[in-house]
């Protein structure tokens, strides 16, 4: 955030770099149930950005001091593979992605039924294979779909969008370019069906009308993606509702 | 097992009317609305008088109640049941039992059918046994213990083990027993049907390549119409093929066995 | 790892099976599940792949950097091999720094690689003594049905066959060059079970496997690089027997490669 650039991230017709108008989200495709050995997973592409997502769990919690009697406890691992970026990245969490985790990893309890699965745990790993921008907002967003594709109890699904700043106008899910030349960038999550905001970090400068607009972009947004949430979720499971009977 | 008979049939009446060209099951999804001034049954949460889906799954509503009959998800264990568990360690006085749930279940030296000296456990049941056991008690904070006093129950020594999605155990069970008596009858195996989706199948070796075929059949389509049906024509050709291959090679041999 | 336990009973009938020269999901005794080859699959290594092999699922990507050499090579390029058994893949699988079989999977691969001259050093040279290409191979498996050394071996070639060594995004040139692949090993694993052999194993049959037997193959039919695993051991026949079917085997998937790489627009030598 607030590096200098040279390039115009807007021009004067309102377009932004990649093409896109300034309350315009990029392409965002997901498949539920990609992976075998896990209990649900998803496989998400937005824009430049690709994650896989694989749940296990409810499951035994290894250390046994972290389990409580009561409840759950939903554990969330965010990771950038080492090929995932320009420079490589080394393998193995850092400071960045121990706070996205965390953060996910509430966002997540607000939706699950924890309390119906005392002592255990559920364990949400998340890979950012390809990385541009707004991945934690990709891997909370593909993370939910592979949480109710194991067949976890949750109220509703989390989408997640970020809006932001670019060249003193308010712009939504922001690419790698904005996000470095920017001047704010704030990832939301929200539980749909109540608009219950369950992730909100923020980071740069703008002002309360700023910051209300922004808001109110990225939670429309977040609309959208439980659209395509639900999409993938159907596809899988739609062949197994219908059938035609001669 | 009766509850479990019971939502087969509510799914049954929740098909729509027969003689119509195309049904549908209604798959829902967390969060959806399923229902309003409904009882909230299984797979389901209420807000006020709203009844909404906590888990993907088909929806079904009777006498008073909707249901989310849940697609995927572990097995939790209720008293009663009878599981198929694998022993995963074995103490002094009691073996470490998974049923396929979040929770490890100790089996006690009292609740076997022998009598165990302290510290010869292992002489009986060793790591990587399979048992077929009784959930005997489920307390409020999910701690599990299993039984094997029932009759019937014992250690599995031959045949083979397959596993399905414990939600598509109604399905393997069928009305009244009918799926398992008709795979048990046509293929001639022995079977039993863990409510932990562990499914023991004995019998000629062939005839139990084509069993696990058919539970894998039931699995792939346990949500479709006319699924009876389907696996019975299914198990009476490939057992047909078996009888027919099986003709041939004894020709071949000069009267066979 | 955590050690998954297997019922008996499911191991026994799988051997029983074996005995009689037939496999759970119907193969030859020596024969591999289907493969399939992706290349490109992200866009932010200098190349990458995604290989299934059967339900096993291996992404490669190669990263490439500008670093100092060797001192005992100085006019070398350095290649890193890493793998990470991310949780991901398997429900024992468990996170945190590399552990044993992670580290042995990332060097059975490596040495294939490094050992065949499949990439070739000197010509990673920039400045000597100071400035060379450094290349990084990182393994990462997302779905675990058995034998991860195959798919993350072939995978790691065919993540360098598309590979372009980034001059412009280094300010070290103006245009981007496909990274050279001069040799083309791939590894065939083996598994005994009993007195059986099996080739390419998938999960259950490495539950039982006793020895495991990986044997990299060029396409000249010579050996390249091997690791023999676990407790079991080979008799001198059954080694010689392995790696004869491995050049087989190795020849067969060298051409699936050759076709996915023709298919993907990735230069497949002549």
């Amino acid at each position: 955030m607030g590096g200098k650039s040279d390039i115009r991230l807007i021009d004067e017709n309102g377009i932004r770099i990649d093409g896109r108008r300034r309350d315009e989200m990029r392409p965002v495709r997901i498949e539920a149930g990609v992976l075998k050995r896990a209990d649900g997973s998803a496989y998400l592409e937005w824009g430049d950005n690709k994650v896989i997502a694989a749940v296990y769990g409810p499951r035994e919690v290894h250390p046994k001091h972290l389990q409580e009697t009561n409840r759950a406890i939903v554990q969330y691992y965010y990771a950038m593979a080492p090929f995932s970026v320009d420079d490589r990245k080394r393998p193995g969490p850092d400071r960045r992605s121990t706070e996205i985790s965390k953060i996910s990893a509430e966002a997540l309890e607000n939706v699950i039924f924890v309390e119906q699965f005392p002592r255990t745990t559920i364990d949400v790993y998340v890979t950012v294979l390809q990385a541009s921008a707004g991945t934690r907002c990709a891997a909370l967003t593909a993370a939910s779909v592979a949480v109710a594709d194991a067949g976890i109890p949750m109220r509703d699904l989390v989408a997640a969008c970020a809006a932001g700043k670019v060249e003193d106008q308010v712009v939504l899910d922001l690419v790698k370019e904005e996000d470095n030349f920017g001047q704010a960038d704030m990832p939301i999550a929200i539980v749909p069906k109540t608009g219950e905001i369950v992730l909100m970090q923020m980071d740069g400068h703008m002002t309360l009308d700023e910051i209300d607009e922004a808001m109110d972009m990225a939670i429309k947004a977040c609309y959208d993606i439980y659209e395509i949430q639900k999409e993938a979720l159907w596809k899988k499971y739609e062949r197994l509702a219908e059938e035609e009977v001669v | 097992m009766a509850e479990e008979e019971a939502y087969v049939d509510k799914r049954e009446e929740s098909g729509g009317a027969e003689g119509s060209s195309s049904r549908i099951r209604e798959i829902v999804l967390p969060g959806e609305l399923v229902g309003e001034g409904l009882r909230a049954g299984m797979g389901t949460y209420r807000e006020g008088s709203k009844v909404y889906a906590s888990q993907v799954g088909i929806k079904s509503v009777r006498a008073g109640y909707v249901n989310v009959i849940p697609i995927n998800g572990r097995y939790m264990p209720k008293v009663g049941d009878q599981v198929i568990g694998i022993i995963t360690d074995v103490g002094p006085t009691y073996w470490m039992v998974d049923i396929n749930s979040p929770y490890p279940a100790p089996l006690h030296v009292n609740e076997v059918p022998w009598k165990v000296e302290f510290g010869d456990t292992a002489k009986y049941l060793n790591i990587g046994d399979t048992v077929l056991v009784t959930v005997s008690n489920v307390d409020e904070v999910k701690h599990v213990q299993v039984s094997m006093l029932t009759q019937g129950q014992r250690r599995l020594n031959t045949g083979f083990l397959v596993e399905v999605t414990p939600s598509k155990v109604p399905r393997m069970i069928g009305k009244g027993g009918s799926m398992i008596s008709m795979l048990k009858n046509l293929t001639h195996c022995r079977m039993f049907v863990g409510q932990n989706g562990r499914i023991w199948i004995d019998g000629e070796p062939d005839a139990m390549v084509v069993a696990a075929e058919a539970v894998g059949l039931i699995e792939r389509e346990a949500h479709a119409f006319g699924l009876t049906e389907r696996v019975k024509e299914f198990l009476e050709s490939r057992m047909a093929e078996l009888s027919s291959s099986a003709k041939e090679s004894d020709g071949g041999e000069d009267g066979g066995r | 790892m955590r050690r998954e336990i297997v019922s008996r009973l499911r191991k026994e009938y799988i051997a029983s099976i074996l005995a009689k020269g037939e496999r759970m999901d119907g193969r030859r005794l020596d024969e591999s599940r289907s493969i399939n080859i992706q290349f490109n699959v992200t866009g932010s290594a200098e190349g990458s792949a995604r290989v299934q092999i059967g339900k096993t699922d291996v992404i490669v990507g190669v990263k490439m950097g500008v670093g100092t050499p060797y001192p005992d090579s100085p006019e070398s390029g350095v290649l890193s091999t890493n793998a990470e058994l991310s949780p991901i893949a398997a429900p024992n699988f468990e996170t945190g720094p590399p552990r044993e079989d992670a580290i042995e999977l990332a060097r059975v691969t490596d040495r294939a690689i490094r050992e065949s001259g499949a990439v070739d050093f000197d010509s990673l040279c920039i400045t000597p003594g100071e400035e060379v290409w450094m290349l990084f191979i990182d393994i990462q498996p997302v779905d675990y049905d058995g034998n991860l050394f195959d798919a993350a071996e072939i995978g790691a070639l065919a993540a360098l066959m598309s590979a372009k060594i980034p001059y412009s995004r280094m300010e070290e040139g103006a245009e981007d060059k496909p990274l050279p692949v001069r040799c083309f090993p791939v590894s065939i694993t083996a598994a005994k079970i009993g007195d059986s052999i099996v080739f390419d194993p998938n999960l259950d049959e490495e539950h039982l496997a006793d020895a495991r037997l990986t044997v990299g193959v060029d396409e000249n039919g010579a050996v390249r690089a091997m690791q023999k695993g676990l407790s079991g051991g080979f008799t001198r026949e059954e080694v010689g027997k392995i790696i004869r079917t491995a050049g087989v085997l190795g020849d067969e998937r060298r051409r699936l490669l050759f076709e996915a790489a023709e298919e993907a627009g990735v230069p497949v030598p002549r």
